[in-house]
């Protein structure tokens, strides 16, 4: 009796998230943006692309950490040709660092911009626009209205959308998808050679609509992401 | 109603086109000149040249040693039919058929216009004189076919006007040069001693055929008017424009909306027609106040879509101000472009830079918030960090090179930040560095990269830069900028890692 009720509620909860927009994956397409354990924490298992992402940044340094992992990400998204935007405070997105991420930085249109007011109207002008794959935007803040018009956006266009939030004092609640924060963490001695071994980030969901938050650190080797080691922080917590 | 045929002869073409730009020419002798198989040939004497002894197709080493204070300039190909063309326009003013004769005429058909300036003579002396006062050495001759008009005015010495069926009469007296031949024939006339047209006239069609080909004949009876000939008319562009007049005055914003749609449906049919694409559209608005308001959008790729151009329209319309009302609209596209019909598509391909919605909302944020603010970067062949980028000229510009795979910060600090530095031996990575007031401790770190400084662009020192990491695992790009022996080596923080 338990396991049919079981069984029942599962079927239920994944009822709900089609009615939702989240669509199931196709077979063997686990994986997506290659981000390995990461994706797990999202609900169906896959990280949602035609979704907006907050990137909670306090710091510059945390800021470069961030569009590390968005770019390492974009690589993924990017992989079968296809442009994505960058909107940007007064060009300090430094383009040849993107190679080291996969991505050509020529296949990014940067739009420098100053006023968030403007910001956000290029955002959900490009977030409708079917024939990009990603866009990017670093904000200052962002409220619940305002995430709400994006959300809406992408569910037209299936493009997906990352905020680079800089006000990490004061975080209100939003529509987005998750919310990730990035920090760099030291990375590993390889085999006792002296400099700096791989990028390493400590990568934390804060919110995951649907899905489980947790916290994991990855390195970025070789062009893929690397999980080094799954810290035991996923709770059983839902936000919606 | 008999035709009636004016040739405009320009002499010196060339030279008085180059003339009336440079007026300091004017005083010297002065030759155009291009090479030919290995020689500079004389194309274009002015006539103060010719007076002196350097002509047309004369090397130009020869002319110098004729004339000691020749200037001389390159000639640029295809110049005279540019010039030609321009003249034929001008000429439109006086008959609506006007050709371009080249190398050096142009053929006006004047049959029925003459009378407006009192005759064909007035009309001739009209032309000529405004020619001569804008500088043209120009001559004009007026026939019943364009061959005898042409052969007057190029080769006879006075009157340029021949009456009504009396070729034959004018033209027997020119040389047979005066005909349009090919040199060939014309060495073949010279040899045989036929030095007046008036000559080959007393001979025999047949016996000419023979002796000289088709072409002879048919320009002789072209000249006399026994055979037809069709120069080909120009035809003025008609530029982009599309006006609306009101009936009442138009004061809100839909009233505008409305006329741009109409505007725009009536220029876009026609440009859908031609296959071109608005680059560039002006809008102006006259008002009842007798003060006119313009505004105007761009776009990245022509587009001849009524909706996405109205679109652009619609984020300008806040900026019209219409007072009292707008009485007439008026759309003049400067810039138009060609444009590939594109095919429609049963399933979307990944068209990446080409994307007309791409494009679409391009022109949109560029409408909204400028068109300076979108940027693309393509790898430059620089060292030099803030040299390595530069921004593409067009939105599909593809990169000359590759992008290179060194470690770069994500994030460029512009212009560099000065910082305090400790280093243990001169050398050596900085073991920490204070920025704004916070202490950095280095852990680990990686270089140095010497960049040197171009020195064919700017002066200074070089840069040695250091990938460092601090005890929180942030990685920071730093560089000290010259050695250390100086004395005044400073070190400057650069960049952030991701």
């Amino acid at each position: 009796m338990a396991v049919e009720k079981r069984e029942m509620i599962e079927r239920l909860q994944k009822n709900i998230l089609q009615w939702e927009g989240y669509r199931p994956p196709p077979v063997g397409m686990r994986n997506l943006v290659g981000l390995g354990l990461v994706e797990a924490a999202f609900p169906n298992g896959v990280f949602p692309v035609g979704a907006i992402h907050e990137l909670v940044c306090g710091s510059s340094e945390q800021a470069a950490a961030s569009g590390g992992l968005v770019t390492g990400i974009l690589s993924v998204l990017m992989q079968q040709g296809g442009v994505c935007v960058w909107i940007g405070r007064a060009r300090r997105l430094f383009a040849p660092a993107l190679t080291l991420f996969g991505v050509e930085a020529h296949r990014v249109i940067f739009i420098s911009l100053t006023k968030d007011k403007d910001a956000l109207w290029v955002m959900e002008e490009a977030l409708k626009c079917p024939g990009l794959k990603a866009v990017v935007c670093e904000l200052g803040e962002i409220n619940f209205k305002q995430s709400r018009r994006l959300q809406l956006a992408v569910e037209q266009s299936r493009v997906t959308g990352f905020v680079l939030r800089n006000a990490a004092d004061k975080l209100g609640s939003t529509s987005c998808a998750a919310r990730w924060q990035v920090r760099s963490l030291p990375s590993a001695d390889m085999d006792g050679l002296p400099g700096i071994g791989y990028l390493r980030w400590q990568v934390d969901l804060l919110k995951v609509r649907n899905g489980q938050t947790g916290s994991w650190i990855l390195e970025w080797q070789e062009g893929r992401f690397i999980p080094v080691e799954e810290l035991t922080l996923i709770e059983e917590r839902q936000v919606g | 109603m008999p035709k009636r045929y004016m040739v405009i002869v320009f002499r010196h073409l060339l030279t008085d086109a180059l003339a009336l730009r440079r007026p300091e020419l004017k005083e010297n002798p002065f030759v155009l000149a291009a090479p030919v198989k290995n020689r500079v040939i004389i194309t274009a004497a002015s006539p103060l040249a010719e007076q002196q002894g350097a002509f047309t197709g004369m090397a130009v080493a020869d002319a110098r040693a004729a004339v000691a204070e020749l200037v001389v300039v390159d000639d640029i190909p295809g110049k005279a039919a540019k010039l030609l063309r321009l003249l034929g326009l001008w000429c439109i003013r006086y008959t609506p058929i006007v050709s371009v004769d080249l190398p050096d005429g142009l053929i006006l058909d004047i049959s029925g216009c003459t009378h407006l300036w009192a005759g064909e003579h007035g009309y001739l002396k009209e032309i000529v004189l405004k020619l001569r006062n804008a500088g043209f050495d120009a001559r004009a001759a007026i026939a019943d076919t364009p061959g005898a008009a042409w052969a007057v005015a190029h080769f006879a010495v006075s009157r340029p006007i021949v009456e009504a069926d009396a070729q034959a009469k004018a033209i027997a007296g020119l040389p047979p040069a005066a005909l349009r031949l090919s040199d060939e024939i014309l060495e073949r006339l010279q040899k045989l001693g036929f030095r007046t047209i008036g000559l080959l006239l007393s001979i025999p069609a047949q016996a000419l055929r023979r002796r000289f080909g088709k072409e002879l004949l048919l320009r002789l009876d072209q000249a006399l008017g026994r055979a037809a000939e069709y120069p080909e008319p120009l035809i003025p562009p008609v530029p982009y424009v599309e006006r609306l007049p009101c009936l009442e005055p138009i004061r809100n914003a839909p009233g505008i909306a409305i006329a741009i749609e109409k505007l725009l449906s009536a220029l876009c049919m026609r440009l859908q027609a031609e296959g071109k694409g608005v680059r560039k559209a002006v809008l102006k608005c006259y008002r009842i106040d007798g003060r006119t308001v313009q505004t105007g959008i761009t776009t990245n790729r022509g587009s001849h879509s009524v909706s996405h151009l109205l679109k652009l329209f619609e984020l300008q319309i806040s900026k019209i101000e219409p007072a009292l009302g707008i009485e007439l609209f008026v759309l003049e596209v400067p810039k138009v472009e060609e444009m590939e019909t594109p095919q429609e598509q049963l399933w979307a391909l990944d068209k990446g830079l080409e994307d007309t919605s791409l494009a679409e909302m391009l022109d949109r944020v560029a409408g909204k918030v400028g068109s300076q603010t979108i940027q693309r970067f393509l790898p430059a062949e620089h060292y030099w960090p803030e040299r390595s980028v530069k921004a593409a000229k067009s939105i599909t510009e593809e990169p000359e090179t590759t992008w290179p795979m060194q470690m770069r910060p994500m994030r460029l600090l512009n212009p560099p930040e000065a910082i305090e530095v400790m280093a243990l031996v001169p050398d050596n990575p900085p073991k920490l560095f204070i920025y704004k007031g916070k202490r950095h401790n280095i852990t680990k770190a990686d270089g140095p990269e010497r960049i040197g400084r171009e020195w064919w662009r700017d002066s200074g020192e070089h840069r040695d830069y250091y990938v460092v990491e601090d005890t929180d695992g942030q990685r920071y790009w730093v560089f000290r900028s010259g050695y250390y022996d100086g004395g005044d080596a400073q070190w400057y923080l650069h960049g952030y890692f991701a």
